[in-house]
């Protein structure tokens, strides 16, 4: 009998064992496998997406406005719902556990926080407080270190910690939604277009620290970018969206080099010299990947 | 003079009071933008069920005190889970409807559970807590009204500007897309807005039935004077439901002290045109920040 049940338990190790190393060996950390997502029951947005997001990557999502990056962010983050949106078809895996159509509560508990496009902060509250708020995963209780850990990727905030957000610079707010988003201790960190309507110098200094929260802290990040040159640097992977699909994706070094890319998004020719005009012809070469 | 320092006593401590009622009234819109028309009716319920507990059940006064406290914020739940959360995601107007049909409601039941006479407590509060200096007397009803006032208004305070729960109410209040990526729920911080609401009503409402017996039709009606008494301070700030309730209740017992009784009534809603015109958004209400 005891021995028995001494083999039973051998078993169970075993396979936990090796489920544990098959995911390893996979590093699957989100699996977005051939979703549609349907607005007010009649609009549909994305028409069968699929991404691979590996644990402790960049992955970048590139494409032009309405190609569905931010819908896909809110199918992942569980914010389509606040906006009448659904997930018709497929399935969304976070660790192996289907989460589509969940809560944004339940789901940023387990891990994933996305940052809203735009800038969203809590105008009335400090920023100290806006900070705080991110501890709302965890019922608020430890702060106070994960407060000096976002004041040290984000020295500038500190100085301006008693003021209220609605008085702060664009760039200043971009820094506090990501840092206030880093205070859920994310596993994985969806931000929404983190350059938008940055000085040049400060989309630097921005990617920089994503490249360094990426690299100190562990977090898997998915960004959403116009800016490809930047999204491109610092990804491992990257996507191109187009009209709610999923039209290119390679790792990030391949996709730079690609020419459709550099022509599209990077803006340089493929020889790196200046084209003739009439050569260009963008609107006849523009290749649809559909 | 003796006469100014007992107006200005009495008034205070009927501002507190104002100031208590009005402070569940900007729980409720400082986080959910709604404006809870059934506040009088929940003045109303508090006092009932202490009424209950105290002169029916015949509990001890602290034991029927809990209770109260206890059943209205239960109930402050129970009323948001079956009558507003439905509603989430309306448009406002319909949310505020819908509190005009609470409040309705709730009148129409207390009226028809206990009647519409003037019911009373028993003589509780001990005569030791009466002040006297000089001619100034302060009777024992407004000095635990500025007991309980402060008090509670302290630690509302000190729960909205410093703990976390706090933070994620006004968070939700600011901007609830955001409060939501973040992990906020929303739904929970809208119920315990309700029924925080009705606790601090229930007590209001207390303290107004030892001072003027309890009646449904009287209790709900002071629920109207919540309206001065938070734009007076501004709709969402509790520092300034707390001033703006003793100016209304300075206000209100100097007219009634010096000119005239039938005044008093009046004289708050005059002032608060006033206020209107030169500061739109209340004495300490949030300035709308735009960016330009």
């Amino acid at each position: 009998m005891e021995s028995c049940a001494f083999q039973l338990q051998v078993v169970a190790v075993f396979i936990l064992i090796s489920t544990e190393f098959l995911t390893m060996e996979n590093n699957i950390k989100l699996l977005v496998n051939n979703i549609s997502v349907v607005y007010s029951d009649v609009i549909q947005v994305l028409k069968g997406v699929s991404l691979i997001i590996r644990a402790g990557q960049i992955v970048s999502l590139l494409g032009s406005n309405g190609a569905g990056k931010t819908t896909t962010l809110r199918a992942i983050s569980g914010l389509l719902k606040p906006e009448n949106g659904k997930v018709t078809e497929g399935s969304v895996e976070y660790d192996g556990k289907p989460i589509q159509n969940s809560s944004p509560e339940e789901i940023t508990r387990k891990g994933i926080i996305q940052v809203l496009e735009g800038r969203q902060e809590f105008k009335y509250l400090t920023v100290e407080e806006n900070l705080r708020v991110g501890t709302a995963t965890r019922w608020g209780k430890p702060f106070k270190e994960d407060l000096e850990l976002v004041y040290r990727y984000f020295p500038a905030l500190q100085a301006r910690r008693k003021s209220l957000a609605g008085y702060c610079s664009g760039g200043e707010l971009q820094m506090l939604v990501i840092g206030r988003a880093l205070m859920a201790h994310p596993e994985l960190l969806l931000l929404d277009e983190p350059s938008l309507g940055l000085a040049p110098l400060l989309v630097k200094e921005i990617f920089q620290i994503i490249r360094r929260i990426n690299q100190e802290q562990g977090t898997t990040l998915m960004v959403v970018e116009q800016n490809a040159n930047m999204a491109l640097q610092i990804a491992h992977y990257g996507y191109v969206m187009e009209n709610g699909k999923v039209v290119m994706e390679s790792t990030a070094d391949e996709l730079r080099e690609n020419p459709d890319i550099k022509e599209f998004y990077l803006g340089t020719a493929a020889s790196g010299a200046l084209k003739s005009y009439k050569d260009v012809k963008s609107y006849k070469r523009r290749k649809r990947w559909l | 003079m003796d006469f100014f320092l007992q107006l200005l006593v009495n008034g205070i401590s009927l501002g507190l009071l104002y100031a208590l009622s009005a402070l569940g009234f900007v729980m409720i819109f400082k986080s959910s933008s709604v404006l809870n028309l059934a506040h009088g009716e929940l003045l109303a319920i508090g006092a009932f069920l202490f009424l209950v507990f105290s002169t029916w059940a015949r509990l001890p006064i602290i034991l029927a005190f809990g209770l109260t406290l206890v059943g209205t914020f239960a109930l402050g739940f129970v009323v948001e889970r079956l009558f507003l959360r439905p509603l989430i995601g309306e448009n406002l107007i319909e949310v505020i409807m819908m509190t005009l049909g609470l409040g309705i409601m709730f009148r129409g039941l207390l009226l028809f559970i206990f009647g519409g006479d003037i019911h009373s407590y028993p003589d509780f509060l001990p005569k030791s807590l009466t002040i006297q200096w000089g001619a100034v007397q302060i009777p024992s009803v407004n000095v635990a009204t500025f007991i309980i006032g402060i008090l509670f208004l302290v630690i509302f305070g000190f729960f909205f500007k410093y703990s976390s729960q706090g933070i994620y109410m006004r968070s939700v209040a600011d901007n609830q897309p955001a409060a939501l990526s973040l992990g906020v729920h929303v739904r929970r911080v809208f119920a315990l807005s309700w029924a925080i609401a009705f606790i601090v009503a229930a007590m209001s409402g207390i303290v107004l039935g030892i001072i003027n017996g309890i009646n449904v039709h009287e209790l709900s009606a002071i629920g109207l004077k919540v309206f001065p008494v938070v734009i007076l301070g501004g709709l969402d700030s509790i520092g300034g439901a707390i001033l703006g309730g003793i100016i209304i209740g300075l206000i209100e017992t100097f007219t009634g002290g010096y000119f005239s009784t039938a005044l008093k009534e009046i004289i708050p809603y005059i002032v608060l045109i006033f206020i209107l015109m030169v500061k739109p958004y209340g004495l300490f209400g949030l300035v709308e920040i735009e960016r330009v």
